[in-house]
């Protein structure tokens, strides 16, 4: 089992979740974070005071996946999330020890 | 002689058509737009200025700034019944020039039968103390995420006995700049350069906030900055047409200076940013509007349309680069710009009003024999002397506070911000 971990831009949040579910993926756990990459960050102006924005908004998705299903989840996560331009983001993919489904005791790959 | 007593006899005459004239000098149009025009200043403070400044701090201040706006609306109220309204609008005898008297505090011989000019005495008592009740307010922008709140309310309060009220007879209470003709029809010199200056030097007792100007502090809340922002311009129709005391055409034309000053220094303050800065921002076209309308207030009884556009722009104009110039070459943190939108734009408009109110300019003409020139020069004399006095007894008033109860947070607590430190709540919970 793997973890793929995908920090995409927020707007394209609903792209990713709909290609996930086509391809029969069914679980996905998203959170709102902040950060910078090689997009680095932007300027704002207030009333004429610059400020330096580093740290820019994006969404990361967290699945949980079986390990025959990793490649194809990954590919569809890159396919939506793309548009081509800096900052689009990154996929990380770990190794999974366990899953349990809490309401039913359910472990390993029944879990997911 | 005559004319009053014929005027009693078709009083009297209309009286015995019901429902034609309630009482004899009462006045129901005026008391009807009169009483609305007080809920439209009052809804100026709270919510629309409250809005307005606590969308402008950083998140971990939004409640100190709320609960400031709040408190000094009740305080100033109370204040207002205690003696403040008597000093400014009761007799004061030989000191007439100088103070009113205080024969007025608590109001005991008010009654719901009592008038002042043609509307109720409640009504003029109410109207007047929503513009007392907002002067103070403005003043939170520039000392706004490090006050303590004990010295916030102690200087809201001996300001406005010290400074609001004896400006604010000299001006309106028929004190000596009222005889000498000052033109301040709703507020610029006794308001708005009044807080402005009083701003800047709060400023400057009270020092910059930890951090300012390397530290990034932007607005928190946009969007809460902008609802403020449309809720002063609402309620300034009530401040300024509403300053006639009549519900007629001359309310109806300060009403619409007053929108066309706004609008102006908007579309002005927007543009200057689009060229400058190559975006026209929101924060700049509401920013714009404060200045404009600020701007007219003086004016606003005084001129006519063409008046109020020249205003409106000079005003955006004006207030754009005094912002640049105090933030960014003085490095002064009058922390949400106090005295660059509300002191240079009062400053700006009541020196205006003296020209734009000329009769050949479109204006409702100066009094008899009075030139431009002279009334300019009155206009700049109150200016003067009402800079004097806000920067004496505001120094005097924080540095006495400084020493007796201290007027800054510690480093620490302004570190993790009033709201929690000061009022121990947050304005936003998460988890």
């Amino acid at each position: 089992m793997k973890l793929i971990t995908a920090i995409i831009k927020p707007f394209k949040m609903d792209d990713v979740r709909e290609a996930l579910s086509e391809i029969g993926v069914a679980g996905v756990t998203a959170t709102e974070v902040k950060g910078f990459g090689r997009q680095k960050g932007h300027t704002e102006l207030y009333r004429g005071a610059e400020y330096v924005v580093d740290f820019l908004p994006k969404v990361k998705l967290e699945i949980a996946v079986s390990d025959d299903v990793v490649d194809k989840a990954v590919e569809t996560i890159v396919k939506a999330a793309n548009t081509g331009k800096i900052g689009d983001g990154k996929i990380f993919v770990t190794n999974l020890e366990q899953v349990i489904r809490i309401r039913t005791g359910e472990t390993g790959e029944d879990a997911i | 002689m005559k004319t009053k007593n014929n005027y009693k006899y078709i009083a009297f005459v209309l009286l015995l058509i019901p429902g034609l004239v309630s009482a004899a000098e009462l006045n129901q149009a005026n008391t009807a737009w009169i009483l609305t025009s007080t809920a439209l200043v009052l809804f100026m403070t709270i919510p629309g200025l409250s809005l307005f400044y606590a969308g402008l701090v950083r998140s971990k201040n939004v409640l100190s700034v709320l609960m400031q706006c709040f408190a000094i609306t009740c305080m100033v109220s109370i204040l207002w019944l205690a003696g403040a309204y008597s000093l400014i609008f009761s007799d004061g005898g030989n000191m007439q020039k100088y103070l009113g008297g205080m024969s007025k505090a608590f109001l005991p011989d008010i009654s719901t039968t009592s008038l002042t000019g043609d509307i109720p005495e409640t009504v003029y008592f109410m109207f007047q103390m929503t513009f007392a009740i907002i002067t103070p307010a403005l003043i939170v922008g520039a000392f706004a995420e490090r006050m303590r709140f004990s010295a916030m309310l102690w200087f809201s309060g001996l300001w406005l006995c010290l400074v609001y009220v004896p400006i604010c007879h000299w001006v309106w209470g028929s004190g000596w700049l009222a005889s000498l003709g000052v033109m301040d029809f709703a507020g610029g010199i006794v308001i708005h350069i009044n807080a402005g200056v009083a701003a800047l030097v709060s400023a400057l007792v009270i020092g910059k906030r930890k951090g300012f100007p390397t530290t990034a502090m932007p607005p928190h809340n946009m969007t809460m900055v902008v609802t403020g922002a449309g809720m002063l311009w609402v309620g300034w129709f009530g401040f300024n047409a509403g300053s006639t005391l009549t519900s007629d055409g001359r309310a109806g034309m300060a009403m619409l200076v007053t929108h066309i000053g706004a609008s102006a220094g908007a579309l002005t303050w927007m543009f200057i940013e689009w060229k400058r800065f190559g975006k026209p921002s929101v924060l700049g076209i509401v920013t714009g509007m404060v200045a404009g309308l600020g701007t007219i207030t003086p004016a606003s009884g005084f001129v006519g349309p063409v008046g109020a556009l020249v205003i409106g722009v000079t005003a955006g104009i004006v207030c754009f680069y005094a912002t640049q110039v105090i933030k960014r070459k003085l490095i002064i943190d009058d922390s949400l710009d106090v005295f660059p939108v509300h002191g240079i734009g009062g400053i700006t408009g009541s020196l205006l009003t003296g020209v734009f109110a000329e009769a050949s300019l479109g204006g409702i003409g100066l009094a008899d024999g009075v030139t431009i020139g002279h009334q300019v020069g009155v206009q700049a004399l109150a200016i003067i002397v009402t800079i004097a006095w806000s920067v004496t007894f505001t120094y005097l008033i924080l540095k006495g506070l400084d020493s007796c109860i201290g007027l800054r947070v510690t480093s620490d607590e302004e570190v993790q911000g009033l709201d929690q430190v000061l009022h121990e709540e947050t304005g936003y919970l998460d988890i």
